[in-house]
């Protein structure tokens, strides 16, 4: 079966069991997902799935280019494309629908995401600085302070953590617990927080390293 | 499972949240800030589990009325001495709500009643009508 999908961060609410115990939970939608072409050894390298989900709108299809369309052939073409490896790819024919239930609760998930933007932002924000105090005459407030040394070295070294922009940046986080999969909906809850803003996409993939963590 | 062709992202928190608390009965739907109310909280002792109730003033409602976060803060003041519970409306353990009585208030939060003591804080009775 084919190791992820692509889904929509919906937003973030918590859920009880029947102990009574609150978990908060993050809901995010997978719809179903066709299989448009499959990547193989001999022509391209490597095994792989590749997968298009969310139709295109019709308003939107005069506007995508013909190769693009083209690409997906019999398969209604789709406005995202992604490639997720499988184990059984031989098995598996083009146009073939995946959709949420191959997750189930309890599994796994790593989740990928574009992080929230912080704009231009400081050393306390985007490294944790400590600052200094605020108050009693003390001038030395949220600033970066001292940089480097004197004549020798002369210069600022490679990596200095200084202000600048921060966020928007692919980000994933490994091994979140599904809580529940909504079948029907569509929906899966996830365990915690994602990275970025409700409404972005996000690539939900079998956790990499499950394995090695119940050896230990 | 919906037609492929047509899917689409469509899903939001609210209609999530809705298709689970309306489920439920909501047994604390009916109190408002400043009933007096008795409320009947599970709680495990060792492997057995029983009902304890909690009596007192709500004195806040919280995280939305009719969303899964919703919680009650009930006050109850016992020889001198306050405690304040919150409440997850929503939670399995919450067993029973009773309203005892209601009063007449003109704030939603009555934060203000932590202030006073005795006499000062009781709340005027609103009877039904």
């Amino acid at each position: 079966m084919i190791k992820g999908l692509l889904g929509k961060k919906v937003g973030m609410t918590r859920i009880f069991t029947n102990e009574g115990e609150s978990i908060p939970v993050t809901l995010v939608e997978v719809p179903p997902a066709v299989l448009v072409q499959k990547k193989n050894l001999d022509k391209d390298g490597y095994e792989a799935l590749q997968v298009g989900s969310v139709a295109i709108e019709k308003k939107k299809l005069a506007k995508s280019t013909k190769p693009y369309l083209g690409h997906f052939k019999d398969q209604p073409p789709t406005k995202y494309l992604k490639e997720f490896p499988a184990d059984d790819i031989d098995a598996l024919e083009v146009g073939k629908i995946f959709d949420v239930s191959i997750f189930k609760s309890g599994d796994l998930v790593d989740v990928s995401g574009i992080s929230k933007g912080r704009g231009f932002a400081g050393v306390v924000k985007r490294y944790k600085f400590a600052g200094g105090p605020a108050s009693h005459g003390h001038r030395f407030h949220r600033t970066t302070g001292s940089i480097g040394q004197r004549k020798f070295p002369g210069r600022v070294f490679k990596n200095k953590r200084m202000p600048g922009h921060m966020g928007a940046v692919k980000v994933t986080l490994q091994n979140l617990k599904i809580a529940e999969v909504d079948l029907e909906k569509n929906l899966i809850l996830i365990h915690g927080a994602v990275p970025g803003a409700n409404g972005k996409l996000l690539t939900i993939s079998k956790a990499i390293k499950v394995k090695i963590k119940a050896k230990n | 499972m919906k037609d492929f062709t047509t899917t689409n992202f469509s899903q939001n928190v609210f209609d999530f949240e809705q298709s689970q608390v309306l489920d439920k009965d909501n047994k604390t739907s009916k109190t408002e800030v400043g009933d007096y109310v008795r409320l009947g909280y599970r709680i495990a002792e060792g492997e057995k589990e029983r009902v304890q109730a909690f009596e007192g003033v709500v004195i806040a409602r919280g995280g939305g009325l009719r969303c899964a976060n919703a919680t009650i803060t009930i006050r109850r003041t016992n020889q001198g001495y306050a405690v304040e519970r919150i409440f997850p409306c929503f939670s399995p353990r919450v067993d029973y709500v009773k309203v005892l009585k209601k009063s007449k208030v003109r704030r939603a939060k009555l934060f203000y009643l932590r202030e006073l003591k005795g006499k000062k804080a009781r709340l005027k009775e609103r009877f039904a009508k």
